[in-house]
């Protein structure tokens, strides 16, 4: 049954995503990105007025001032950039992910699909059931919700009820990988759309959102932001975001990925599972899908991390939950932790960059029940998870302890290296392909897609092989 | 008793642990995979009946009926101690000049 299913994969996904991904193929390692990106997807006026349509974007840029001040009380002399956050809770869903699903769901109904499937515990879900709302199209959202006992992430359970709430079919599954095989059924039985995140419109519909940060801070201030930071997991938030600022011309604006750490706890273990008080936004894919992005559904990934990636940072659940308190108390916006991951960093980033600098946040996302620090830390108690207040970074045990920080100077970051997931990356390709010789455009191939030099790829490969 | 065009939640299993897929971890490879799903009742039934529901996208879906009227069962949790003090102090330290 598995195994049937899974044969029929490549078959299933051509029919459903409507892309034919060979003709993108180069040899091997390597493939035409920019051609898949410029043939498969939109460009961004047409993004900005499937967008329009439906109330996706142009959401409001706010400078945060208080948290800024809080920051520069903490900052050497002349330090303490000024913080803006892009609130992209405003969208209708309530997060970035509308900008993906406007695409997705406008590219479905053009082609004469019925209906949308999307595979997602997260906002996105929710976002692609707006969208087919809008557009008339039935969807399917499949959710890995519950442990082997049934007790759901709160998170996930809030997901699952906004989904419903815009009529959605709502399947919730135990752990496991096998949502994707689920999936794969769906999309057989019903002959919908693969509304997946990884294709080049899921990709292409976030551009705007670097595209509008880019331009909004250039009209506010005069210039573009000196940092924008994003929360990573699955790589397209920081794709879009960073085509999107190239777009506008931001090109010396540094691109931050951050991800919640999870160290030590296994994506597809039932007992791990609900020991999370995230259930995106971590290292659990920020690190996997950075340094191996054709792990999806779809045969090549649009999005891909390393290729911008300027600086990956990680932040602790305690110093996230600190956050999102700290938003909703001094600056008046109550927004869900997990959009707060970025927000997090800004905190300690902003403490080493000069005041007259600019660092932007570019998501927020909506909050309520099960999405609440008190309803997370409150089902984190009963799952066992020791909550207490601490040092945030030192005192971390992912599954274990959460320690909330008692002061906004304990937020720190965890330096990430690039070089480090540049290794892995190699390490994948090696194991996938199986090879020990690459070909110089298989070397150029990957020296775009992990954003360094051709001889710095050679020098790491011949250190992995 | 469930009646027809009733609101409900079944149950299925979707694969049993041996049919699962063979990259998991020890802990999830002893457990099936399980599925729920909301639809209205295509016929009269009661809690724990072989079922047939109507879904909001339109399938047709099978299983065990588990749940009438299912609710949601997430909350806004408890007020969390080792948050309260959070906004008062940002509060005191911003009102300091």
């Amino acid at each position: 049954m598995y195994e049937d299913v899974m044969k029929k994969r490549g078959e299933i996904i051509k029919r459903a995503v409507g892309v034919d991904y060979s003709k993108f193929e180069i040899e091997g390692v390597a493939f035409n990105y920019e051609k898949m990106m410029n043939e498969a997807g939109y460009s961004l006026d047409e993004i900005r007025e499937i967008q329009f349509e439906t109330q996706v974007g142009n959401t409001p840029l706010v400078e945060l001032k208080n948290l800024t001040k809080l920051v520069r009380k903490y900052s050497p002399a002349g330090k303490g950039a000024r913080i803006f956050l892009k609130d992209e809770a405003a969208n209708p869903a309530g997060s970035f992910k509308d900008r993906r699903a406007s695409v997705s769901v406008y590219h479905a109904k053009k082609y004469g699909y019925e209906g949308v499937i999307a595979a997602t515990s997260g906002n996105y879900g929710a976002a692609v059931a707006s969208q087919a709302a809008k557009r008339g199209l039935r969807c399917i959202v499949v959710q890995e919700a519950f442990d082997s006992r049934h007790i759901g992430q709160p998170e996930i359970l809030e997901k699952g009820r906004a989904c419903e709430a815009y009529g959605a079919e709502v399947v919730q599954l135990t752990v496991g990988p096998e949502l994707f095989y689920y999936t794969l059924k769906l999309l057989d039985e019903t002959g919908y759309f693969d509304a997946s995140l990884y294709t080049p419109f899921g990709i292409a519909g976030i551009e705007t959102l670097g595209y509008e940060v880019a331009m909004q801070v250039k009209k506010r201030e005069g210039k573009f932001p000196d940092a924008v930071l994003v929360t990573h997991a699955g790589g397209g938030n920081v794709t879009g975001t960073a085509r999107g600022l190239r777009l506008a011309g931001a090109t010396n604006t540094q691109v931050v990925g951050v991800s919640v750490d999870l160290h030590g706890l296994h994506m597809a273990s039932d007992l791990d599972f609900n020991r999370k008080s995230f259930t995106t936004g971590h290292t659990g894919f920020g690190i996997p899908f950075a340094v191996f992005p054709d792990r999806v559904d779809v045969p090549r990934n649009a999005a891909r991390a390393l290729r911008y990636l300027d600086r990956y940072v990680l932040v602790t659940q305690g110093e996230v939950f600190f956050t999102t308190e700290a938003l909703a108390q001094v600056e008046g916006l109550m927004r869900g932790p997990a959009g707060n991951t970025s927000l997090t960093a800004a905190l300690a980033i902003a403490r080493e960059m000069d005041n007259d600098q600019i660092v932007v946040v570019q998501e927020t996302e909506y909050t309520g029940a099960g999405k609440l620090p008190s309803a997370q830390l409150t089902f984190a108690k009963k799952m066992g998870v020791t909550v207490k207040i601490g040092d945030p970074i030192r005192e971390d045990e992912p599954g274990k302890v959460i320690a909330i920080p008692e002061s906004i100077d304990q937020i720190a970051t965890i330096e990430y290296p690039l070089e480090k997931l540049r290794k892995s990356y190699f390490k994948e390709i090696v194991k996938t392909y199986g090879k020990r010789k690459y070909s110089n455009v298989e070397i150029e191939f990957m020296s775009e897609d992990t954003h360094t030099t051709f001889d710095n790829v050679k020098e790491k490969l011949k250190e992995v092989l | 008793m469930a009646k027809r065009g009733d609101w409900v939640k079944i149950h299925a299993i979707v694969l049993r642990a041996e049919e699962r897929s063979p990259h998991l971890p020890q802990d999830t490879k002893k457990v099936p995979l399980e599925m729920w799903v909301n639809g209205f009742l295509r016929e009269d039934a009661k809690i724990g009946d072989e079922v047939q529901v109507s879904t909001l996208s339109g399938r047709i879906v099978s299983g065990t009926l588990v749940e009438v009227n299912p609710r949601y069962t997430h909350d806004f949790g408890d007020p969390i101690a080792e948050l309260l003090k959070i906004g008062p102090n940002l509060k005191r330290i911003l009102e300091e000049n």
